[in-house]
């Protein structure tokens, strides 16, 4: 029997250590599927995923697209830019359109803290959050911990240092609730106008000097800058950034001797991470986009292939 | 569930015997196992699968090569279970194009697992043949499909359930039959 029966995956900050775990095993027999010839099982054959992104992105649609069509599910996307929404409907309005139309998961990226959630409670879809604003990225951070388990062979008790901008990033925050129940020592490394006030509470440590941060750690996760969400005021200049956090091959002389490098994508190569870093086989930025696609066919199984009734809100 | 033992209906010897016997028949069949393969279904046909491996060796000096098959995503019974069933991996480390293809499953009931499996192999690649072999058949097929090799045929009513148990999982070899309770 399965150990995840909830209707939604919305973060990671409430979720058990062993709903984690469910999903992290399931993904290896997935990782198996879309390596060989013949990438697709009939396992979610006459369900649909449908994908609905308030902000852009190419790679975690795909992702999600691609996770879907491998298991036999159906993926349509519902293009914002050209959506009803661009005529002010709702959001609310929205989910109930896209609902009479009778997909079984619903995955939405929205840069709302929180518009997951809303719709999850209103609607009777799986909800899958991909993004909302600052708040969470669980599938992201879900594909980081399998990367590194890949590599590493355990979670538990590893260094791992969250290096950029912590202020606006899902993907750090994810990465915190998700790491820290496998009793990894995490760390939090950045400029201090980028860093969130009392992050020490969520049991990380805080460190404005690079080198002093990643000093013996067994992952190095560098965050994209998203010059997108930047106010003025809080980021440096790029020059700036790049010199005092810019992350480089030399850098990994001080981290545990095997240490990894994980970018969640899209890489600012000579602003967060050197080119000569991102090249390494130190890095494994490649082997985590092919490992985001195993991990969400998991998470659409685990959602999906079971029947209905014992599926918990 | 409770469920109680009706009767043992094979003991670790008589199992033994009939690995034994199902292996020269698949030597034979086949005139030697050249191009033969065996894959297991999970979990039990696992086991079996590699002990036919070892007889056959025994018998032709040459061991063919052993899988194990994985056939939860080929299930077509998923959504009238409750929570979605765990995943494992298969692992077939060998191409199965052009060979003959032994299925090793420890009872053959309904038939649909070894539909399920025919479809998880077929998307590995195309055998020149697939064979099956059970070390029991205990009838009620719902799908027409008759294997090829059989330890032991076992009349049962469906109420009835036949619990294959192996050294290599359960820590001992026995075939019983057993009644649901409650």
């Amino acid at each position: 029997m399965s150990i995840y029966r909830r209707k939604d995956l919305l973060g990671l900050r409430d979720i058990e250590r062993e709903e984690i775990e469910a999903i992290l095993s399931t993904a290896v027999p997935m990782k198996d599927i879309i390596t060989r010839d013949v990438k697709k099982v009939p396992t979610l054959k006459g369900k649909s995923v449908i994908t609905l992104f308030y902000e852009n992105s190419t790679r975690t649609r795909t992702s999600f697209d691609l996770a879907g069509r491998y298991l036999s599910a159906d993926t349509p996307n519902l293009a914002v830019s050209t959506s009803s929404v661009q005529k002010g409907e709702s959001l609310k309005d929205t989910i109930k359109t896209i609902e009479m139309m009778g997909p079984d998961v619903l995955v939405m990226r929205h840069p709302l803290s929180g518009a997951p959630h809303y719709v999850a409670r209103n609607t009777s879809m799986h909800v899958i959050n991909a993004g909302d604003g600052i708040n969470e990225h669980p599938t992201q951070a879900l594909l980081d911990m399998y990367s590194i388990l890949e590599r590493k062979g355990r979670l538990e008790g590893l260094k791992v240092a969250i290096v950029g901008d912590i202020l606006h990033s899902r993907v750090a925050r994810s990465n915190i609730f998700g790491l820290s129940k496998f009793g990894c020592e995490l760390r939090v490394v950045g400029p201090s106008t980028l860093m969130p006030s009392n992050i020490e509470k969520l049991g990380v440590k805080v460190y404005t000097d690079l080198k002093e941060g990643i000093r013996g750690v067994d992952v190095i996760n560098v965050l994209r800058i998203q010059r997108e969400r930047q106010q003025s005021g809080l980021f440096p200049s790029i020059d700036e950034y790049q010199e005092l956090y810019m992350v480089r091959t030399e850098h990994l002389s001080l981290a545990a001797d095997d240490a990894i490098v994980l970018h969640p994508g899209p890489m600012n190569r000579g602003i967060e991470i050197s080119t000569e870093l991102a090249e390494s086989s130190r890095c494994v930025v490649n082997e985590q986009v092919a490992n985001g696609v195993a991990v969400r066919m998991a998470i659409l199984y685990l959602m999906l292939g079971g029947g209905k009734d014992e599926i918990a809100g | 569930m409770k469920f109680r033992q009706k009767a043992v209906i094979m003991d670790a010897e008589s199992i033994r015997r009939a690995l034994t016997r199902i292996a020269h028949e698949i030597s034979e069949a086949n005139k030697g196992v050249d191009g033969v393969a065996l894959v297991g279904i999970r979990r039990r046909g696992g086991p079996l699968a590699y002990r036919l491996a070892s007889r056959i060796e025994s018998i032709e000096g040459v061991k063919p090569p052993v899988g194990v098959l994985d056939i939860t995503l080929y299930r077509d019974d998923l959504t009238t279970l409750g929570p979605a069933p765990i995943v494992h991996r298969t692992e077939v480390d060998f191409d199965v194009a052009d060979k003959t293809i032994v299925l090793v499953d420890d009872v053959i009931f309904t038939g649909r697992t070894v539909r399920a499996a025919l479809d998880a192999l077929m998307d590995l690649g195309r055998p020149r043949r697939i064979q099956l072999a059970v070390l029991i058949d205990r009838g009620h097929r719902e799908l027409p499909i008759k294997p090829d090799f059989v330890g032991k045929n076992v009349p049962t009513s469906r109420q009835e359930i036949v619990s294959v148990l192996v050294e290599e999982i359960d820590k001992e070899d026995k075939v019983v039959i057993e009644e649901i309770i409650e």
